[in-house]
């Protein structure tokens, strides 16, 4: 067996990491991995496509009916799903209540402590949106996921939300072994996206590690609670998961301490791209406009 | 020549400052010197001036005495009315902590109508950490009520992580004190909230006024002889003893804020013509709120030491009819013969011995004269949570060449002590061991040893008593540290 492989995905809220990592693992399978996806989202919907169905036992809920996480037992809260894939949801409190981030470090803290990381190649955690506190940063400190994946599209606040998320991973990369492992675009089919994908992974000193195009295919596999891998394995954008989870495979150590950039810098890249437009562009757009009408 | 040149013999005050704060790295020095100082009369002034920085973040790594904003609420403003339950909302160790540390005594019956001396807390776990306690407080109000049925109502101290993970106390507090028809009060007084204890107890002032002066507020009937006794805490009885006084010259004591007081004393406070404020520093605030909404204005007094009680007891009365002034110098007279007897016995004495204080935000002041009373000299003193207004409250009380320490580090006093070998400290328990193995005596002013009351005339015998024990114990005399014996 080789030695165990710790990721995690990352990303503005909505971006598709649940989708594009459950998808890249089932592909991953496919390589004779054996895999634990840790949901890292109060929501618990990091494994409903493995499983095919919305995992009800998480961790957090269960020590809570029990009194606490130690009368907890493994088999308790861990799942088996597609392919063998093992499921872990930590769960958290109901929106606005109580304090999800720590709700993580517990259910990850017993994970470890119980063995659940034994036998396994491959450990992906699914974190949510953004890394407001602490807690939500835990699989990127010492000793827990060795590279992230940040999926991203070509939209401004996706654009903004990776770059923040690299900053957390360059807070952490020196006292722990953090690194970034890439940027996965989810193609959203804004302007020149791949472009934009490939300077911003430029920018932190990373590479585009796979460009996923649109495909209605993942939301009908998603309606039928599952991936594209077991919905329709020999459609293109299973090749697609497939590729990227190849790439991820080989990217193992390859990871590098990210250079996050300023808004600022960000904004200018935009500019750059044309996307966003300068205030002298803008008018001299009005001038023509009025130019025009007159 | 000052109190304090005489005590430090070749250095002064100033210099002994500067010598105390060369050990620090130099930015901190600087910012520790404006903490410092000699009370010097300027020109034109009648006191001397002690001015000092205060209220103002500790510096991390110097032991700081000080409490938080917690111990404000819990321990000194709500934890003496005895007829509510007071939940220490959080982890257990606060609450257990914090158990019947301020000795303020009660009459009444515990587990039936007072509960003081009980440790009620939510002992929050990792799950209510990740899912909120909003639920878990509700269930033991329920719970509460179920246990002790003649409670009066129930406060939530919260505890750091209560403000962490933004539970809405206030939502529970309003939801039951509706279904069960008492006052809940919901505290934000978050330890890590503010510099010390003293913003605890602001917190603590305003829930009073939104919760309890509000709608229950009872500012009609009353005499023209109710007076409300503000900031006595009962330590050791200290408010019995005030009382006593203040009843003897005909005033009536509607309620005393908060030592062996009761919800409803306080409801009924708004009824008094006059607020007697003691402890200006922890609740003058609720003094200029019922001046501002009951028109009740207040005033100041200080019951230790003979000298101040006359004075406050004259003060007093001035602000009532001949019958009042009439009683109070009968009070005064009634107990001459004993402040004379408690002065033949102690002065002779205590006169002319040396004494340090580091209190809390009131008795560096005020316990000063009582020890003028016995001939002590005061040469240093300080607060661990004054404001600035204390410190120009402190002018009148202290002499030329007092030395002056805010929030004084544990080193400072350390070596404020080993120079000026005074032959008393008065402060708090954790200065207390360290300063008796320095071979100097000790007196806890926070809870008098396990004594007290140090309140009034009765309380004066008390004081003179204990002074006279610690400094003129045999024990000291004994404490000769062989190598020096053998050298």
């Amino acid at each position: 067996m080789s030695e165990l492989r710790q990721i995690a995905f990352y990303g503005k809220g909505g971006i598709g990491k649940s989708t594009t990592s459950q998808n890249t693992l089932a592909a991953l399978v496919e390589l004779g991995q054996k895999i634990m996806i840790v949901g890292c989202d109060p929501k618990a919907d990091s494994t409903r496509l493995i499983l095919n169905t919305k995992l009800q036992d998480t961790v957090l809920h269960l020590a809570a009916e029990a009194g606490s996480v130690e009368d907890l037992e493994l088999e308790d809260v861990v799942k088996t799903g597609y392919k063998d894939i093992q499921c872990v949801e930590a769960g958290g409190p109901e929106p606005g209540v109580g304090c999800a981030g720590r709700g993580v470090i517990t259910a990850i803290n017993f994970l470890e402590e119980n063995g659940a990381y034994d036998d396994m190649d491959y450990i992906s955690y699914d974190v949510l949106g953004d890394v407001v506190c602490g807690g939500f940063a835990m699989p990127i400190r010492e000793n827990k996921a060795q590279e992230i994946y940040i999926v991203m599209s070509g939209e401004m606040m996706a654009l903004y939300a990776a770059n923040n998320i690299a900053k957390g991973i360059l807070k952490y990369a020196h006292s722990g072994g953090v690194r970034l492992g890439g940027l996965i675009c989810n193609e959203r089919r804004t302007d020149k996206e791949l472009e934009l994908s490939e300077a911003l992974a430029a920018r932190l000193g990373t590479k585009l590690i796979h460009f996923v195009p649109r495909d209605n295919v993942v939301q009908h596999a998603e309606l039928r609670r599952q991936t594209v891998i077991q919905y329709d394995p020999d459609c293109q954008q299973a090749n697609e998961y497939r590729e990227l989870a190849r790439k991820i495979h080989e990217n193992s150590g390859k990871g590098v301490i990210p250079t996050p950039i300023s808004m600022e810098e960000l904004e200018e890249m935009l500019m750059e791209f044309g996307i966003l437009k300068t205030e002298e562009q803008q008018l001299a757009e009005l001038e023509a406009k009025e130019k025009a009408t007159a | 020549m000052t109190p304090l040149d005489e005590a430090g013999g070749a250095v002064s005050g100033e210099e002994l400052i500067a010598e105390v704060l060369s050990a620090y790295p130099d930015k901190f020095a600087k910012r520790r010197n404006k903490h410092l100082t000699i009370a010097r009369t300027a020109e034109g002034e009648e006191t001397p001036g002690c001015g000092v920085k205060s209220n103002v973040k500790s510096i991390p790594g110097v032991m700081t005495i000080r409490g938080c904003a917690y111990a404000g609420s819990k321990g000194v403003v709500w934890g003496p009315i005895k007829d509510m339950v007071h939940i220490s909302h959080g982890p257990v160790g606060c609450g257990h902590y914090s158990w019947s540390q301020r000795r303020n005594y009660f009459n009444g019956t515990t587990g039936i109508n007072s509960f003081v001396t009980m440790q009620v807390t939510s002992d929050f776990q990792e799950r209510d950490i990740v899912f909120g306690g909003d639920k878990k407080l509700g269930i033991m109000i329920d719970e509460i009520e179920t246990l002790f049925p003649l409670n009066k109502g129930v406060t939530v101290q919260s505890e750091c992580p209560i403000g962490l993970i933004g539970d809405d106390i206030e939502g529970v507090a309003k939801k039951k004190a509706k279904e069960i028809g008492k006052t809940i009060v919901p505290v934000r007084c978050e330890g890590f909230r503010g510099v010390s204890q003293s913003l605890g107890h602001h917190i603590a002032n305003d829930t009073i006024r939104d919760y309890v002066l509000k709608d229950n507020a009872n500012a009609e009937g009353g005499t023209d002889y109710d007076v409300n006794v503000i900031g006595d805490y009962n330590i050791g009885g200290d408010a019995w003893a005030s009382r006593r006084l203040l009843e003897e010259m005909g005033l009536r004591v509607v309620s005393v804020w908060s030592g062996d007081c009761t919800l409803s004393e306080m409801e009924h406070a708004p009824k008094a013509k006059l607020n007697l404020i003691h402890c200006y520093r922890s609740m003058n605030y609720i003094c200029r709120h019922m001046e501002e909404t009951f028109g009740v204005p207040w005033m100041e007094f200080n019951f230790f030491g003979p000298t101040q009680i006359a004075k406050s007891l004259r003060a007093i009365a001035a602000k009532f009819d001949e019958t009042i002034q009439q009683k109070a110098e009968e009070v005064i007279a009634k107990y001459q013969p004993m402040v004379d007897a408690v002065l033949a016995k102690y002065k002779p004495r205590l006169e002319g011995k040396k004494v340090m204080l580091y209190v809390g935000g009131l008795r560096p002041r005020h316990v000063a004269t009582a020890y003028d009373d016995l001939g002590m000299d005061i040469i240093g003193t300080g607060y661990e949570f004054a404001h600035g207004d204390d410190y120009k409250r402190t002018s009148p009380y202290v002499k030329e060449g007092t030395l002056i320490y805010d929030d004084v580090t544990g080193y400072e006093l350390e070596q404020f002590i080993e120079k000026l070998r005074p032959d008393l400290v008065g402060s708090g328990i954790k200065e207390k061991y360290a300063t008796q193995k320095m071979g100097v005596p000790f007196r806890q002013m926070h809870s008098w040893d396990y004594s007290g009351p140090y309140h009034g005339y009765d309380g004066f015998a008390v004081f003179a008593r204990d002074m006279d024990m610690a400094v003129n114990s045999p024990v000291w005399s004994l404490a000769k540290a062989p190598w020096k014996a053998a050298s």
